[in-house]
């Protein structure tokens, strides 16, 4: 009987053998299939377990936080005052992913990121849940806020971003519409699904787009004041004079270039550079464009952040771009900053900011500390200037001449004792200029002299006073409302 | 071959000193078996403690106790042993040890990832750790009665029939009896529920069933052996003799019919096989019997639903995972071998709360999940140690009762090992069985240490010195013998 029986022993080595093997496939070689199937939610659940870092303002207040529950997933993401902050928190969300500051610095927040490293092995020696680290934002509460109700007040769809103009620190960052990101983290499936559904629905004006770094508009007159920037650095000054008619014929071409209105710029032949932006002439500016040319125009707009695909903030930022000139006709209504123009509201509060910094352009930040879980400093962001877009007394020659331009703005809010410099727009867009309700635009900084603060505000489509908006009307008040609380809040 | 062979031809070593020198006294190797339980006792003190500490829980004294209570079981044990078998195989009771304590500590384990979780009904998890710790103490009390009473193992060949008989009706009878003592739980109608207490009759007739064949295939071993036709080169068994094979496939089929209880069926049906194969040494019988199977299996899938399902989820779970009886169970065991990896997440810190029957079928997928591949191999080692061992015990004992009774409980842990970690990790359908030792669950336990009793029996009587013979008259010794002539070969 001993034959048979060792045969059996054989077989009972062969059948342990098979699962070793098998084994081996399920949990080392094809491991990675089963482990990120959708259908594993491990990975996931251990991503909650760990408690989140928290997201704070920049005096501290938090604004994203954790609450541990009895679910499954423990910890609860929370956004105090979600709409005003969701463009800059974005939301961390179990079936739709993140956005925003929680996509940006996920790995930190969620305790993996390297930085965390000699925290985490302390933690594991000691035996304590990892936790993740927190993200201190340049964000001003106070301003934040009054950006966002100023947007929301009137119902507008559009975008505040505010920097101080000497560090490149984001004060304020508001979109809207906005959305409660607390719908999206919730921990019932249901009520994400139909918040996510609400939120991209077609006719939601995608609430989940943060316009401040994501939307590309026509810069309008805004970017006169890179054409008057390229023009000084051209040797040209605030009292070179350009034509005054209410309208021009673009050259090569039979297309009217027209003032706003078509109303003449002075009573003269010529006005001067000053003059024609405080009035925001298109007719001079299309010839100062003309006069610069292309290569200089577009050097300066780069100077100014244009063309910069890497910028993050740490949030990704859309690359402001002239687009092409092929011709001097499309310089000229580059140089009213119409045809191909495409900025972001950020980088136009870079452009404004720069001014107001005798020239120096910083790098925009939002994050202005990392914290250990400790609330100890990991690492605080160092201001950083990235280049100089203009000499000091071309910066203060513009700088004087924005301050012509305040003066000339109509509108309400006028802040009383700052001195303020602006610039407004009034961009036109879509096929029809005619039905298409202008995009109303302004960027200032403020005390003109000594700026704490630059500003740059967008009221898509007119805002409530559709075809005949300008800048001055609609977005001025706006901008003016957001630097009074900075400045009055001192 | 067929008579025992008087040297054991399995252990030379041990068995050849005690032939050649019976002055000599054989080595019990108890001493060894000590050794070889505290290091099991160790390593599941270990596992304990890493699992209280991967919980948070401060190491308590309910710890202790049942640690002690665990230490003390074991050494009870090891004294029956020392008392009763001297001379079992020292290696087969440490394995069980170490599956035993491991087990308990992962049912330990379970409870506190389902410690206050409430189901559908409303009920609340129960802990089972420490009844299964009194299964433990019942088992080894059942354990070392079995070694005390049963002081040779020939002694059950004399019960062969009524084994037989009682061991049918316990397999048959939670098939036949009406819902209420015989519920049906998680599909299969194995259970006979006394009282508060739920007992699985199946588990003992596994064993009464194999006391039988093996009496009743010894008694009659000549008549399988005669041949029949010769087909494809194979000696077919004469159709009469076919009886036995027939009826235990009638009755697996009955098992899987009335108890839809897959994975016993198989077994069963396996165990029978075996056995036929030992006891005749005929590869047709193995031949014919898989034939048998084959068809079996077809026609029940054919006919059965819930083979169809088990075959359909084994072929492709992720796409059944929302299925109602789908494959759910089978992913989720899957995604925790897979997430569990190489190194495994570390007792304690898995997720057995998503794996479905996390202490019973699936307690493997726990360990694999979370010792990952390299405890999920040495587990399996483990078992193999284990069956060899008791194999080895088969092989070397001289009754052929002794040798098929042996092999058959060997490959029975072995092959029921096969079905249930084979179905875990998708390398055959998944069917309900209990992992030896390690799932919860006191019919299994008391079975399995019936089970080990009498390997350990068989092959302390393997190992023992033989007890001296009937003095043989006196001869003298050849040399005073005259020479004989023997006739000169031509």
């Amino acid at each position: 009987m001993n034959t048979p029986l060792r045969r059996v022993g054989m077989a009972m080595m062969v059948m342990i053998l098979l699962l070793l093997g098998n084994a081996t496939w399920v949990q080392v070689i094809n491991a990675d299939e089963w482990r990120k199937n959708a259908y594993n939610r491990r990975v996931l659940l251990d991503e909650y377990a760990r408690k989140r870092g928290l997201i704070t303002v920049a005096d501290g207040t938090v604004i994203a936080d954790v609450k541990e529950t009895t679910d499954r997933l423990r910890f609860l993401r929370t956004y105090n005052a979600g709409p005003a902050y969701a463009p800059v928190t974005g939301y961390l969300s179990v079936t739709y992913g993140t956005s925003g500051m929680e996509r940006a610095e996920n790995d930190l927040l969620n305790g993996s990121d390297d930085r965390l490293l000699a925290r985490r092995i302390s933690a594991l020696i000691t035996g304590r849940d990892p936790v993740g680290g927190n993200v201190q934002l340049t964000l001003n509460a106070k301003v934040q806020q009054t950006a966002y109700d100023q947007l929301t007040a009137k119902g507008f769809t559009g975008s505040v971003v505010a920097i101080k103009p000497d560090t490149g620190e984001v004060l304020a960052m508001a979109s809207t519409p906005s959305y409660d990101p607390n719908l999206l983290a919730s921990h019932d499936a249901n009520e994400q699904a139909s918040a996510w559904k609400q939120l991209t629905a077609k006719d939601a004006n995608d609430p989940l787009v943060n316009r401040a770094t994501q939307a590309l508009y026509p810069a309008g007159s805004t970017l006169k004041v890179v054409v008057a920037a390229a023009a000084l650095a051209d040797g040209k000054n605030k009292d070179t004079q350009y034509t005054a008619k209410g309208s021009i014929t673009l050259p090569g071409s039979q297309t009217p270039l027209p003032n706003f209105n078509g109303t003449p710029c002075g009573p003269g032949e010529t006005v001067s550079m000053e003059t024609a932006l405080a009035k925001s002439c298109n007719t001079a500016f299309g010839e100062m464009a003309g006069q610069v040319g292309a290569s200089k125009l577009r050097r300066q707009a780069e100077k100014f952040g244009f063309n910069d695909p890497d910028l993050t903030v740490p949030l990704a930022v859309e690359t402001s771009t002239l687009g092409p000139i092929p011709d001097e006709a499309s310089l000229y209504q580059t140089g009213i900053g119409q045809r191909d123009v495409q900025i972001t509201p950020l980088e136009n509060a870079v452009i404004a900011a720069t001014i107001a910094n005798n020239g120096k352009r910083m790098q925009p930040y939002l994050v202005s500390k990392i914290l250990g879980p400790d609330l100890k400093s990991i690492e605080d962001t160092e201001p950083d200037e990235v280049e100089t877009a203009m000499s000091t007394a071309n910066a203060n020659a513009l700088r004087d001449m924005m301050i012509q331009s305040e003066i000339n703005t109509g509108g309400e809010g006028r802040l009383q004792n700052v001195q303020v410099a602006s610039k407004t727009g009034t961009a036109e867009h879509g096929s029809d200029v005619t039905k298409n309700n202008p995009h109303a635009w302004y960027i200032a900084f403020a005390p003109a002299q000594k700026p704490e603060i630059a500003i740059a505000v967008i009221v898509e489509d007119g805002g409530d006073r559709g075809l005949g908006a300008t800048g001055g009307k609609v977005a001025a008040p706006i901008g003016r409302a957001v630097m009074n609380a900075y400045l009055a809040g001192r | 071959m067929g008579s025992p062979a008087p040297t054991g031809e399995g252990s030379p070593g041990a068995s050849v000193a005690t032939n050649t020198s019976p002055g000599l006294k054989a080595p019990t190797r108890r001493g060894t078996e000590l050794v070889m339980l505290s290091f099991a006792a160790g390593l599941v003190t270990l596992a304990l403690i890493l699992v209280e500490l991967n919980q948070e829980r401060s190491l308590s004294m309910r710890i202790l106790y049942l640690g002690v209570a665990y230490l003390a079981l074991f050494a009870c044990a090891h004294l029956a042993v020392r008392r009763w078998a001297p001379y079992a195989d020292p290696a087969i009771l440490p394995c069980v040890a170490l599956l035993n304590g491991l087990g308990l500590v992962v049912i330990h384990r379970i409870d506190l990832a389902l410690e206050g979780t409430v189901f559908l009904d409303g009920s609340t998890w129960d802990p089972v750790a420490f009844k299964q710790v009194i299964w433990t103490g019942i088992g080894l009390l059942m354990f070392a009665a079995t070694l005390k009473f049963l002081p040779d193992h020939r002694m059950l060949a004399r019960f062969g029939y009524t084994f037989g008989l009682v061991g049918l009706v316990a397999l048959l009878l939670p098939g036949v009896l009406p819902g209420f003592i015989a519920p049906t739980i998680n599909g299969a109608k194995i259970w006979l529920r006394i009282g508060p207490l739920s007992i699985q009759p199946g588990e003992f007739a596994k064993i009464l069933l194999m006391v039988f064949f093996a009496a009743f295939l010894v008694s009659k071993r000549d008549l399988f052996t005669v041949a029949g036709r010769r087909f494809l080169g194979m000696d077919l068994p004469r159709a009469r003799d076919l009886g036995p094979l027939f009826a235990a496939w009638g009755v697996t089929v009955a098992v899987m019919v009335l108890q839809k209880d897959l994975g016993s069926s198989l077994l069963f049906f396996g165990i029978v096989l075996v056995l036929l194969y030992v006891a005749t040494e005929r590869a047709a019988w193995v031949v014919l019997g898989l034939g048998l199977f084959s068809g079996g299996a077809i026609v029940a899938w054919k006919l059965f639903t819930h083979v169809q399902q088990r075959v359909a989820n084994w072929q492709d779970p992720i796409a059944r995972y929302d299925v109602v009886g789908g494959g759910y169970q089978i992913s989720q065991s899957l995604f925790a071998l897979a997430t569990g990896g190489i190194g495994g997440a570390g007792l304690g810190a898995g997720r057995p709360e998503m794996i479905p029957e996390a202490n019973t079928d699936f307690i493997t997928a726990v360990i694999g999940e979370e010792l990952g591949f390299v405890g999920f191999a040495a587990l399996l080692l483990v078992y193999m140690v284990f069956a060899l061992r008791g194999l080895r015990g088969a092989i070397s004992v001289r009754d052929s009762f002794g040798k098929l009774l042996g092999g058959g409980l060997a490959f029975a842990v072995c092959f029921q090992v096969f079905i249930v970690v084979g179905g875990i990790t998708k390398l055959i359908p998944m069917t309900g069985i209990t992992a030896p030792f390690l799932s919860y669950g006191g019919s299994s336990l008391l079975a399995n240490y019936i089970l080990v009793a009498l390997l350990l029996r068989i092959s302390a009587a393997a190992r023992a010195p033989q007890r001296a013979a009937k003095p043989k008259p006196q001869q003298p010794a050849i040399a005073d013998q005259h020479t004989v002539m023997v006739e000169r070969p031509k």
